[in-house]
């Protein structure tokens, strides 16, 4: 069973919702990345969510964009993030991996290629945000030979009935972009998620996670009551890059983490 | 050959319905944009056969823009090629100076059925910038042009322009702060601004309808051309030539021809420093299939895919895309693309300047650079027609700092 099917599964049956980092792979450093992850695991994340280092992030905001290039910089390909990813399975072999980013290093691997390595990695699913599943046929075939999930996002652009064919069509959870922008903005309205998180609700069974624009606790806490799943990437980035050394970084993810994990638990008491 | 024939020859080169070219084009957009996307499809699809939107169109492209533009015999340019008639297009006559205005009108009237009060694009060299921002002025439209912080340094007119203008310059220091940044940049907007904003894209590439709609503003070149070669001159062209950096000249003179069985088509990209260098923008002559700004097409990347810094002297082609129509073209052998250096441009540019008293684009030189080329390999009685994409105004500037000159 895929890591991300028996994570929510247990996180519904103790009525937890997951709290997903999102952190850019190799920022800031890349020989850090693997422990930093397993310091999130340890302040409360469920699932991770891994930036794929890219170029030409369009979708992201400054935050993430600078954490791609730094990552960049240092020379962090895909084929390293899949080497990170190995790393951190030797001593984690529960925490469900997504990678995250966009579709040209993965053509640049091969689709074929790309998805035996990422299985073989401990990679369990993968949120390519250019790629919306009409374009994924193929990918989708290679991602589905090595288990990976092939994760959805859906907007509040999405209509109904494209949302119906997304769930269809999507694997491990979907991810629910909170508002119209780019990763980092402050623009999310928690009383404008419930009608679209409701509507969703009626076409699929898979947990939904919220992502875009949660900073914090409270926004964390809010989103939790409504959601399966709450992701935390651009405030988390900011606080990582001030760090100076790898024991630094992770006590600094720990220290950032532990309160969003405890009021997302005590909003669902 | 007749007339009748271009819309038969156009039917036969549509993308499938998600606007694929064979592998290349589709959707590659975020969620956020798809409905964006498919509005636009959907509008775009329902106008452009409303006969009240294409008769303003035709309209406008007449008493606004200047057209038809002419066609024009080179004679002492062919004589000292020395071969084959070279005849230009001369798109350089138009309104705001290149072919770009051709689609800045169609989309800026497009943009005013859909009801989109703002209007937002992205521009390299500036001339798509000052293109649409000269229709946001006509419409009364409000316009931000995204633009790389090193094009702004090297286009400091079309900057100026633009302002004048109307339009709100926002500087991109992203990635290499240069045309594909500002690309980046402009999808951040829309995807902040779905609602209100219309996305002027500048050349045939992003994702379905852009390709087909931006080629087809600009088909009205090579519909004319068409016309006017049976018409003053009783025969077709044997060669198409017309610079690539996205490829919306090219593919608008090239797509009404496509049926043309013998009529050649030559792509001209930016070679820079040589191709055999990593300083050019060739995608389609030395780059590979990818994934970049919402389609799949020619790129240049380098082995982690990640997308590599272009050079070209001319800011218009600085580009590590192409439009994916081309890329299908390339693979079906139906167009040829090569590469002209920065050299060779710059020597193009001077003669058909001297030559023939017309100061061409940049980018333009790096046609004409290859027609001269390839005029000298063919007889005398053949005909070489070359899209004249812009005038040169813009780029004295350039010319005159890579020559060591002070204004």
């Amino acid at each position: 069973m895929n890591r991300i099917d028996s994570r929510f599964a247990a996180l519904r049956a103790s009525n937890r919702a997951a709290l997903i980092p999102f952190i850019t792979a190799g920022d800031p450093d890349p020989s850090w990345t693997a422990a930093i992850m397993h310091a999130l695991v340890g302040s409360g994340a469920d699932l991770l969510e891994l930036g794929v280092p890219f170029s030409d992030p369009a979708a992201d905001g400054p935050v993430i964009q600078a954490a791609s290039e730094r990552a960049i910089a240092r020379g962090v390909s895909l084929a390293r993030v899949l080497e990170i990813v190995a790393a951190f399975r030797e001593e984690d072999d529960q925490t469900p991996v997504v990678l995250m980013g966009y579709l040209n290093p993965i053509e640049r691997f091969g689709h074929a290629e790309f998805a035996q390595r990422a299985g073989r990695a401990g990679v369990d699913g993968i949120l390519m945000v250019d790629c919306p599943p009409e374009e994924m046929a193929h990918l989708r075939g290679e991602l589905d030979a090595h288990g990976i999930h092939p994760i959805c996002l859906v907007a509040p652009t999405t209509t109904v009935d494209r949302m119906e064919s997304i769930a269809r069509q999507a694997g491990g959870y979907i991810y629910y972009v909170s508002f119209k922008g780019i990763t980092g903005a402050n623009r999310l309205e928690q009383s404008s998620l419930a009608g679209p998180v409701a509507e969703l609700r009626r076409h699929t069974s898979l947990p939904l996670a919220v992502g875009f624009g949660i900073k914090g606790p409270d926004s964390a806490a809010a989103v939790s009551g409504l959601a399966d799943g709450v992701v935390i990437g651009s405030a988390l980035i900011e606080c990582l890059a001030q760090a100076t050394s790898e024991p630094e970084a992770c006590e600094r993810v720990a220290e950032f983490l532990a309160p969003i994990r405890a009021a997302m638990d005590n909003s669902r008491i | 050959m007749s007339i009748e024939s271009e819309a038969a020859v156009q039917q036969s080169f549509e993308p499938d319905e998600s606007g694929h070219f064979g592998p290349y084009g589709g959707t590659y957009v975020s969620e956020t944009l798809i409905h964006a996307h498919e509005e636009l499809k959907e509008a775009y699809y329902r106008w452009r056969s409303d006969e009240e939107f294409m008769a303003r169109l035709d309209a406008d492209l007449a008493n606004y823009v200047g057209r038809p533009s002419p066609i024009y015999f080179a004679r002492r340019l062919t004589e000292v090629a020395g071969g084959a008639r070279i005849m230009l297009k001369r798109e350089d006559l138009n309104h705001t100076g290149a072919h770009k205005i051709n689609n800045t009108v169609g989309q800026a009237l497009l943009a005013d059925y859909m009801g989109k009060s703002r209007i937002i694009a992205e521009t390299g060299a500036g001339q798509h910038g000052v293109a649409s921002a000269t229709v946001a002025a006509r419409m009364g439209k409000s316009c931000v042009v995204y633009m790389g912080e090193v094009d702004i340094r090297r286009q400091a007119i079309n900057v100026f322009r633009m302002k004048l203008l109307g339009a709100e310059v926002r500087p991109v220091t992203s990635g290499s702060k240069t045309l594909k940044d500002a690309l980046n940049e402009a999808i951040r907007d829309w995807v902040t601004n779905v609602d209100d904003t219309f996305y002027i894209i500048g050349t045939v590439a992003g994702a379905h309808p852009y390709p087909v709609m931006v080629r087809d503003f600009n088909a009205i070149v090579g519909r004319e051309a068409r016309r006017q070669m049976i018409g003053q001159y009783e025969t077709l062209p044997d060669v198409l030539v017309a610079c690539v950096g996205g490829g919306s000249n090219a593919l608008g003179l090239f797509h009404p021809f496509l049926g043309d069985k013998d009529v050649r088509m030559v792509g001209v990209e930016a070679a820079g420093h040589g191709l055999h260098t990593s300083q050019h923008a060739a995608s389609l002559c030395a780059g590979r299939p990818g994934v970049l700004h919402g389609c799949r097409t020619y790129l240049m990347d380098d082995d982690a895919g990640q997308i590599v810094h272009t050079h070209s002297v001319s800011a218009g082609l600085d580009y590590p895309g192409v439009g994916p129509e081309h890329a299908w073209l390339k693979d079906t052998g139906r167009a040829e693309y090569v590469g002209v250096t920065d050299d060779e441009a710059m020597a193009a540019f001077h003669q058909l300047t001297r030559l023939e008293g017309i100061l061409p684009a940049l980018e333009s030189s790096h046609a004409v650079a290859y027609g001269m080329k390839l005029a000298a390999e063919m007889r005398p009685d053949q005909v070489i027609l070359i899209n004249l994409s812009g005038r040169g105004d813009k780029d004295v500037q350039t010319v005159a700092e890579l020559e060591g000159i002070t204004l």
